[in-house]
Formats: C-alpha cells, structure tokens, sequence
C-alpha cells in the first residue's frame, strides 16, 4: 500500500462515479432498439444530472433536516461501497478497509436513510415505498449473504481482493456452487437494485413505485444525488457480477498496459451485462409486491443449494 | 490491584447509599432527585473504574465481605470477566444517573411512592453489582434474589392498573422459576466440587452427563431471565410498564449480568465443552433473534417494540456464545476467543445504544405523555437533540457502519464463517444456515427501526399532544448523549476497545485474540488480515470527509431553501391521518411472515353502533407452550387437592403412615 | 484443492448432479402442472448426460444406448405422454397453490442434508467422489418421495414417482457404471407401461369421483358403502 495504490485507487472510485449514467444510459438504448424506437443517446443520463444540478431545490412544508442531508449521506454511503469493489484492478488497498460484509452495511446504511427521507414529509407515497423497500431488502439480504458465504467458504476470506485472485488461479474449475451463486446473486441484484421484474425504474403511477415513491419529493441537486446513486447503486451490482464471478482480463500489476486492458475488458463486460439486462426487462412484466418474496426465496433457494453443493459435493472427507 | 476492588466496593456502597438516603424523600421530596439519583450515578461511575482498571490488570483479585455465614463467608472476586460487566453496568448507571433527576421531577408531585422507587432502585443495583462480583454459589444466589425481587417492586410500581399488577406477578413468578433452575445448578457442581465456591466448582470432576445436566440448568435458568425464545414471554410485560430510567437499566444491563451469569457458569465453571451444546445455543439463539425481531415489527407500543427488540439482540449475543462452544468443543481455542469476543462486544453495544432508546422513550413519555407509535410523528422539530441521540441509537442497533452494532455484528459474521475450518460438513450446513438467520434479523431490525423513527420523529404529528410535546430538559438530554457519544465512538475506534476487552479471553481460555489488533488501530483483523479486515475509522473518515466535501461543493445548500406543498395529485393538502401508519408500514412483513403471529383481525360492531375495525397480534409463545404448562400445572394442583378430604381421621391417618414409611427408613 | 485432482469430466459431472436436484426442487415447489412436466423434463435429460459422462469416461460402453433410452424415454416420450394427458384431462391451465412453500422446502433442504449425513461413514478416498454423487442422488429420490406425500393431485404424484426412478437411475450409473443391459430394459418398459395405465386409471377415477385430487380418493369408500 503505498501512494501510487492509493492514487490507484481513488481513480478507480471517480471512475465508478463517471461511468455509472454511461451505463443506464446503455441499458435504455438497447432497450428502445428492442422496442422498435431509436431511443435518446446513451449519453443522455448525463445531461439529465446536470440539467437537475442547474435547478432549483424545493422543500415541502413538513419536510425536516433530515430530508436535506439524506441525498448527502445516500450518494456517498453507495459510493464508497462502490468504491470498494475492484473495478479495474485488484491491488488496491479499498479491498482490505470494506470487506464484503461492510459493502452490504453501507448499502443498508443508504437504504435506512433512503426509506427515511421518503417518511419525512408525511405523505402516503414516501410511506409506502418504504414500506415496501424494507420488506424487499430484508428478504434479499439472507439470499446476498449465502451466497457470499459459498464464496467466502471457497476462498476462505471475505476480502474481495483475495476472492478474485482466487477465482484467477482456479480459472479451469467449473463449481456448482459457483454457479448456483451467480443466479442467486443476479436475482439479488435484480431486487435491489429495482429492476423489472422487481420494480419499474419509469414508472410514476402510484400504486407500482418502491423505490420512485421514496425521492418522489426531491427536486434539483437533491434528486440529481438521488438519481445519481442509484445509478451507481446498479453499476455496483454489474462490477460485483462481473468482477467476482467473471474475472479474467482485471489488472493484476499496476502497469499502465494492465490497468488500460482492465478498463477495456470490464467496460465489455459491463455492456454485455447490460444487454442481458434489457433484453430480460423487455420479455420480463413487473410482479405483484405479493410475488416478489416468492422470487427472493427462489434466490435463497439457489444460494442455499450453492453452499450444500460445495459443502456435499466439492470439499472432500 | 486492590485499588480495582476498592473501586468496586465503593460503588457497592454508594449504591446502598441512594437507597438509603431515598427513605428520607418521605419528609423531603427533593432528597430523591438531588440526592439519591446523583448518588446512583457516581456509584456507575466507581463501578466503571473498577470494571477498567481490572481489564487493564494481568489477574484477578479477591476480598471477604463481612456478611455471610461463619463457615460460609461472602468472597468477592474481580477479574477481567468481572471487570467487563462492571464496566458495562457502571456505564449505564452514570447514563442513568445523569438521566434521572430531571425524569423523577415528575414523579414528586404525583401520589406514587418516592421512596420506594429511590429504595428499591438502590437495591437493584446492588444486587446487580454483587452478581458480578460474587465468588461462591450463596452471594450469587442472594445478590440474584436481591436484584429481582428489588426489580419486582420497581416494574409494579404504578400497581393502580391491573395490568401492570398481572405483567409484575408473571415477571416475580418466571423469576423464581428461573433461579431455582439456577441454584440447582450450583447444586450440581457443588456436590462434584465439595463446596460453594467457585475455586471448589473450578475444580470439580463432572461425570460427562451431569454436566450437561448442569449445563441444560444454568442455560435454562440464565436464558429465561436474558429472554430467550420461549421462555421470553415476561420480557415484553415487565419492561414497558416500569419507569423508563428503570425499563433502560432492565434491558440494558440486568439482561447482561443473564449473560454474564452463562458465562461464568459454562465457560468458567463448568469448563468443558460438548458440540451439541453449541449447537442448541445456537439454534435457540438464531429462533430467539428472528421471532424477537418480527415480533417488534408487528408493536405499536414504543416500549414494548424496544423490549421485543432486546430478545432479538440477546439472541445474537447467545449465537456468538454459541459459536464460541462450537469451537471451544473441536479445540479450536483461538476461534472460540474471536466467537467470545463478538457475543461480549455485542454485549456492550446493545447496553449502549438499548439505554440510548429506552431514554428516548422516557423522554417522550415526559414531553407529550404517549406511547403508543399510532399517536406520534413530527417529534424531531419539537425535540431536536433528543431525535439527534434517537438517530443514532436506532442507527446503532440497526447494525449499520459505521456506529458499533455494526462491529459486533461484523465479528459475529466472520466468526460464524470461520466454520470452513471445522471437519464436520453438517456443522458447516448449520452455522450457515443460522449466519443467513442473522442477516435476516438484522435487514429487519433495520426496518423495524426505520418504522419507529419514521413514524415518531418525522412527518406530521398524529395527535395534538403530541403537537404540542416540549422540549426536554437538560439532564435527559446529556443522559442520552453521552451513550449516543459511547456509540459513535466505540463504532469509529473498536480496535482499541477490543484490545481492552480481549484480556476476558485470555484469562477465561488462556487464549487472547492478538491477530484483531496486531496491525495498529486502524485496521480490525480478527483471524488474519487475509481473511478479513475493516478499518472503521478509515471508513468513517471517508464518509465524514466526501459529505463534508459535498455540502460544501454544493454549498448554495447553506442558502435557504423554498418551501412549497407536498405532491398531492391535485387533491386536498395532506392531513397528518394521511400519512402511513406503523401498523401499515409493518403490513407487507405482517403478511410475508404471518404463520409466525398469532392475529386476530376483524371488525367489531362498537355499542354505539359504529362498526370499527380491530387488528391483535399475539405472542404464540403463550398458545403452544405457557398455556399447555399451566393447565399440566392445574391439573397436578386438582389432582392433589383431593388429599383434602376434610376429615381429622384422615390427615391423622395420613401422619400415621408418614411416621411408619419414616421409621422404616431409618431402620 | 480436492477438486483440483479431479479430472474436467468429473467436474462436468458434479455440476450436472448438483442441477438434478435442483430440478427436484423445482418440481416440488412448481404450482402449474404444465411448468412441472418441463422440469421433468430437463431433469429427464440431465441423468442422461450423465449417463453418457460415464460411458465416455470408459466404464461400459453398453451405457451410450441407456443414455440413448434415457432420454428418449424420460426426456422426450413420457413428458410428451403426460401433456397430452393433461390435455385431455383439462388440467393445462391448472395450478395448484402449495399450502406452505416455507416448510417444504425446509423439508426438503433438511432431507439434503440427512442424505449427505448417512453416507458420510464412507470414507475410502477413492470412492469419496462416488460417495457425493450418491448422497445427491438419494436426496433426489428423498425428495421425490416428499413431493407424492405433499401435492395432493394425481398427475404431480406420477411426477414424483417419476423423479424418484430419476435418481435411483442417478444413483446406479454414478456408483456400479450402470445396471447389466437387460435389467436397463425390463425397468424402461416397466416405467412405459405404467405411464400407459397411469392415463387410463386417470380417466377412470374422474369419472368416478369428479375430480383427481387424491384426497377426495377416500370417496371411493364411502360409495360402495352407500351402494
């Protein structure tokens, strides 16, 4: 850990931060083109944040401070989860300050002043989506943790470093348990991040929002941070995706033919995953909240089965 | 070394002091707040001290108290066990100590008994500290008895309901029935032992099986007063109805000297270790944490919400301890210290930030007179520093990065994955399953407490009031803030603290846990730095620096900012009854988890002809297990009032046939 | 690591066991008839890939025809079978809500875990990969067994029988390398033949008592009792 890794490392974090609209942007186009439509440019989210910074915040009347520092403590509690994450590299030191376990602790910590924000001002809208959101992160969260747990029991650590350099040097092994957590985590991903068929991320009809209803309220700067975090709260889900359970082309040295190659090889990645995404939102419709802990407890059922599998059928006597 | 057990004396005897002193708040009513309760807090205080300094110590000291019997004297002994638990207990004292003069201010010019509540509070803390620090079977019994039978005075204190006399007598009767399983333990080592100290106890021989008899006592005795699924039941009674200082020194510290009393007994007296009693500690902590925390989902009483909420944390503390069995028992010492070290540091942070709560409580109760969730809202403009420390205490007990519960939750984690390294496949299958039980606890602590924070503190107020709370007053306020510091502080630096609390490990299993903080204090690393690392205080000096840096990039926020209605749709304003309730934000779990409660729900026609609708939710801990006991009970109790005959030749041939069976034994 | 020794097909082998019984689970908890049958299905084909793993890896050449029988019987013509059945029936769009997902599948995770705890005496080292392999085949035909004890219609109960053979199939491959060729056919034909009077029994008992939920069976009693 010296300067160079910790500059590393503070590159790779502005990094999540610039290319997490890239991404939503991507995944809207592709979607357009499936549905027959040219679609706004992938570079449209971008102007979409600086058009909202430009603007005006309003408050409502019943609204309290919390409600002005929630956009604050949401963006940069997601960022510095996400800055945890090996994007580009994997010698840099965030690993060891954020393990998985805190990755998911600062998600949470997002969520609670999230579902806050959306209480404060004392309408229905903000409660039900609160509601909603917490019952859908509660289910999702024994579902992540197995599946962490499977990797964890693989490479015995939960650094996210040590993961992938484990999956690096048992590149040839096809686990089931490996398996089995990559479609539980997918499952996990789709739910927190609120994708169909979780959530609608367009919709503004009030009986269909989770996570919309909660920032329903916000405007200006506060919502562009809103936005703006989840946005990174999705590219966050796409490197852990990505990175952990598909890791070849990642940097080991920190030369600067390792570290270019690494940021070509996860923005490929993160575009296939995007694809992938829009094409399931296409063919996908939104659940009823009703059906969604059905869903969740088939992610748990996957993970679960992952860790059997590797406890029953890939650990010997 | 001897300064650490004057310490601790001293705070025994300022302790009995209050008490004392309280009997004169008959003539003088200020005696109480003035006097006694400062006396309280320096007794936390002396306590606390004693606690630090014998963690900082290398060994134990013990000392004779002048009471007891001649061939049964009271020893006290204080070592690093003890000094843990004496400086969580002092903590919350000094807390409460601060808390309480401002708090009891209400209750001079009510008819309640001032001295009674000053008496009996004295007592219990007496009682507490002595359990702490008893060294044979009879102090510990007496000081146990002491502290709950002071605390059965202290929970029926306002007796004018009937209510509060019932939640009093279930609490007085699970007591007892608790420790008698208690002392039949002690009774079981002491007979292997040849004595009533716990020198003799230590070095007891037990055959394999009544130590696990001895076992199942003191886990049956210990887990029904810390709360444990099912014999949890007179948890969420008792706590709510005594005064709020009290219910904070109930939850947060008579629920840990439970643990404490477990701990000494099994890890300390007891001594060895079977795989099968990790297991069911295990197990029954992973039920308890669960069913503790859905059932605080489903409360619209803050008081009782935060009692179930403590029988959720104690089962998390009793699967660390569970943990710690599990490896202690394949011989893994070092896994065992890092298990041990999660259950005591969660043992600390709950006492911490569950007083932080049931303060907050009181102070609501002070300010707007309610309890009940349904009746609050918009409660953070009226009460600001008291919503600020409220924050924090539910932030805290959501286990979120970067306060303290966080940390505990974090070792327990990495303790329970260390489990790859057990031979036993099953074994691995289970901790696991249970690790996934405990992040769905703690992804629902997190919602139950964005309800309660959601629904008392923000938005509109709900009833008028509580419109018209005031703020609170100063000495509650620092109370409160002082634990909401403790928080913080104890979430940012742990390695320190840890550090400080690893010598009970050591002296308790001659293993330390030097990995957690052989790298400097920025980095925790409880098995090795490969496996695991967090660095809290790099953590939150991220936070805290890119926040501070976003305020000020986008610093037109120092600005007012307009104010305009809430979105509406175009129709009236929105009323404050239009907002979500708690028992509608709890809906969606209510419906998900619903085998789990016991609900009754419908609509019932109201005498005057109104129609309204009415939604219980029990506890089914009464239907499938006290209720079978109680008829067993009645029925045994039947069958033998039919010895009551009343006739005289009858019970005098009933002595007769006593004397003859007697006679014959002797023989 | 151990899975480090074993060779590709092995592994290859380990991933299709592990999503055999993830099958199983899908066909416990599946609540449409039509979504069960394709779980099957794939279930169906999944033994016989790994069947033909094992012939490949040199065991019995024999085992290319069971893999071949295998499939066309249990992945192509008794699925086949029974969806026209259901056709018949009626029953395509029928789903059937399970009482208590959260408890079955606890169920059956904990049938799981006690099949992996009962061959756990093996500990020979070379027979320890056929020994897991074993343990997931007996909680395949475990938790067939649960799923005709907890669905309570008649075409979800011939589906865990069916799947109870699958991985009493699953069992014998990985284990012996197959059965002797002529025990393959006689138990082929005897699965074919009882999917033939599985279809007429069905249409006999519905018309009998309207309906083949397998609970209201007990009304079969009662009429002759009144006759």
């Amino acid at each position: 850990m010296n300067l160079v890794t910790w500059g590393l490392a503070l590159w790779q974090a502005l990094l999540y931060v610039a290319l997490a609209p890239l991404l939503v942007g991507w995944i809207r186009k592709v979607k357009a083109r499936l549905q027959n439509r040219r679609g706004a440019a992938i570079w449209q989210p971008y102007w979409d944040i600086y058009k909202l910074f430009g603007k005006e915040a309003r408050m409502a009347h019943t609204a309290s401070l919390l409600f002005r520092a929630a956009p604050y403590l949401v963006f940069t509690a997601t960022w510095l989860a996400a800055a945890a994450i090996p994007l580009v590299a994997t010698g840099l030191p965030t690993a060891a300050i954020a393990d998985v376990i805190v990755i998911a602790g600062l998600l949470a910590l997002a969520r609670f002043f999230l579902a806050l924000a959306g209480m404060d001002v004392g309408t229905a809208f903000g409660g039900m989506g609160a509601s909603r959101e917490m019952l859908i992160s509660a289910l999702a969260e024994p579902a992540m943790l197995m599946a962490v747990f499977t990797l964890a029991m693989t490479a015995h650590s939960t650094n996210l470093v040590s993961v992938v350099e484990h999956q690096l040097t048992n590149l040839d092994l096809l686990q089931p348990s490996y398996l089995f957590a990559l479609a539980g985590l997918v499952l996990v991903a789709i739910a927190e991040t609120g994708r169909i068929p979780v959530d609608n991320p367009s919709t503004h009809l009030e009986l269909t929002m989770i996570h919309e209803a909660m920032i329903l309220e916000y405007s200006g700067r506060h919502l562009a941070l809103m936005e703006w975090a989840a946005q990174l709260k999705l590219l966050l889900y796409g490197a852990l995706l990505a990175n952990i359970f598909f890791p070849w082309g990642i940097a080991r040295e920190t030369t600067g033919g390792a570290l270019g190659l690494g940021l070509a090889v996860v923005i490929a990645k993160l575009a296939l995953l995007g694809v992938v995404l829009a094409v399931s939102e296409t063919v996908l419709a939104k659940m009823r909240l009703f059906r969604v802990p059905a869903f969740l407890n088939l992610a748990l059922l996957l993970a679960l089965l992952g860790l059997l599998s590797h406890v029953i059928l890939e650990v010997g006597a | 070394m001897p300064a650490a057990l004057l310490c601790a004396e001293a705070a025994l005897g300022l302790a009995l002091l209050s008490a004392v002193t309280s009997l004169f708040s008959l003539r003088v009513p200020r005696v109480l707040r003035l006097l006694a309760t400062p006396l309280i807090g320096l007794s936390g205080l002396a306590a606390l001290t004693a606690g630090l300094v014998a963690l900082l110590n290398g060994h134990a000291a013990t000392a004779e108290l002048p009471l007891g019997l001649p061939w049964l004297p009271w020893q006290i002994r204080l070592d690093a066990l003890s000094g843990f638990f004496l400086s969580v207990i002092g903590v919350v004292i000094l807390a409460v100590g601060i808390y309480a003069p401002a708090y009891v201010r209400d209750f001079e010019h009510s008819r309640d008994s001032l001295p009674s509540l000053g008496g009996f509070t004295g007592l219990f803390l007496t009682g507490m500290l002595l359990v702490v620090l008893a060294d044979g079977a009879f102090v510990f019994m007496v000081a146990w008895e002491l502290m709950s039978l002071s605390s059965y005075f202290l929970v029926a204190f306002h007796h004018d309901h009937a209510a509060n006399r019932r939640a009093a007598y279930l609490y007085l009767l699970m007591a007892h029935v608790g420790g008698l399983a208690i002392l039949l333990s002690f009774g079981v080592l002491a007979a292997f032992g040849g004595g009533f100290g716990f020198d003799a106890m230590r070095g007891a021989d037990l055959a394999p099986g009544w130590a696990s008899g001895a076992f199942v006592l003191a886990f049956f005795g210990f887990g029904l007063k810390a709360g444990l699924v099912p014999l949890h039941a007179w948890l969420p009674e008792a706590h709510p109805v005594a005064p709020s200082h009290i219910s904070a020194l109930m939850s947060g510290v008579m629920l840990k000297v439970a643990v404490y009393g477990f701990i000494r007994l099994v890890f300390d007296l007891i001594g060895r270790y079977h795989w099968q009693w990790g297991v069911a500690v295990l197990a029954i902590g992973s039920i308890s944490a669960l069913l503790g925390v859905l059932y605080a989902l489903m409360q619209h009483d803050l008081k009782r919400l935060l009692a179930y909420s403590s029988v959720e944390n104690i089962g998390i503390i009793f699967m660390g301890l569970g943990l710690a069995l599990l490896f202690l028992a394949t011989g893994d010492e070092r896994l065992g210290a890092v298990a041990l070290v999660a259950a005591l540091y969660h043992s600390l942070n709950h006492a911490l930030f569950k007083a932080v709560l049931f303060l907050g409580a009181g102070t609501i109760l002070h300010s707007a007179g309610e309890r009940d969730l349904e009746k609050m809202g918009g409660l953070l403009r009226r009460m600001p520093w008291t919503g600020l420390f409220f924050l924090v205490g539910c932030i805290a007990i959501s286990g979120l990065p970067p306060l303290n519960g966080f940390v505990s939750e974090w070792l327990t984690f990495q303790a329970a994955l260390q489990v790859w390294q057990l031979d036993s496949g099953v074994l691995r299958s289970v901790v696991a399953i249970s690790a996934a039980m405990l992040a769905l606890t703690g992804a629902l602590a997190a919602a139950c407490f964005v309800r309660v924070y959601g629904v008392a503190f923000l938005g509109q107020a709900r009833s008028r009031a509580v419109r018209r709370a005031r703020p609170a007053p100063l000495g509650m306020r620092a109370g409160q803030g002082l634990l909401a510091l403790l928080c913080l502080l104890l979430g940012v630096v742990p390695t320190a603290f840890i550090g400080v609390l690893s010598e009970v490990p050591r002296q308790l299993l001659g293993q330390g846990l030097t990995e957690a903080t052989a790298h400097g204090w920025l980095w925790l690393t409880p098995v090795s730095p490969q496996i695991a690392s967090y660095s809290a205080p790099l953590v939150a000096a991220t936070l805290f620096v890119t926040l501070a840096l976003g305020l000020w990039l986008l610093g037109r926020g120092i600005r007012r900012v307009r104010r305009c209605g809430a979105w509406d749709c175009g129709f009236a304003p929105p009323e404050p009854g239009m907002q979500y309730t708690a028992t509608a934000f709890a809906q969606p779990i209510r419906r998900v988890f619903g085998l789990l409660f016991h609900i009754e729900e419908g609509v019932a026609q109201q005498p005057d002809g109104r129609r309204r609708h009415f939604l219980r939710v029990h506890d089914r801990a009464w239907g499938l297990f006290y209720l079978p006991v109680v008829r067993v009970v009645e029925n045994a109790a039947r069958q033998v009032t039919r010895l009551q005959s009343g006739s005289v030749r009858v019970y005098l041939g009933w002595s007769l046939i006593t004397l003859l069976v007697l006679l014959w034994i002797i023989a | 690591m151990n899975l480090q020794h074993l060779l590709q097909l092995q592994q290859l082998m380990v991933v299709l066991a592990a999503m055999a019984l993830f099958t199983s689970f899908v066909l416990l908890e599946q609540t449409r008839l039509v979504a069960a049958i394709h779980a099957f299905a794939w279930q169906g084909m999944l033994v016989a890939m790994v069947t033909v793993i094992v012939a490949a890896s040199g065991a019995h050449a024999h085992l290319f025809f069971s893999a071949a029988l295998t499939l066309g019987l249990k992945a192509l013509l008794i699925p086949w079978m029974l969806h026209r059945l259901v056709r018949r029936l009626g029953l395509d769009r029928h789903s059937e809500p399970l009482r208590r997902p959260a408890l079955v599948i606890m169920a059956a995770l904990a049938l799981v875990i006690f099949s992996y705890w009962l061959v756990l005496p093996i500990v020979r080292q070379e027979l320890i990969f056929t020994r897991n392999i074993v343990a997931v085949s007996l909680a395949v035909v475990l938790i067939g067994l649960l799923m005709m004890v907890i669905r309570n219609q008649a075409v979800a109960q011939v589906l865990g029988f069916m799947s109870m053979e699958n991985g009493l199939f699953l069992a014998a491959v990985s284990a012996t390398g197959g059965m002797p060729l002529t025990v393959e056919l006689g138990v082929a034909f005897d699965v074919l033949v009882a999917m033939v009077l599985f279809g007429v029994f069905f249409f006999q008992i519905r018309a009998s008592i309207d309906s083949l939920d397998v609970d209201r069976m007990n009304r079969l009693t009662e009429r002759t009792d009144e006759q």
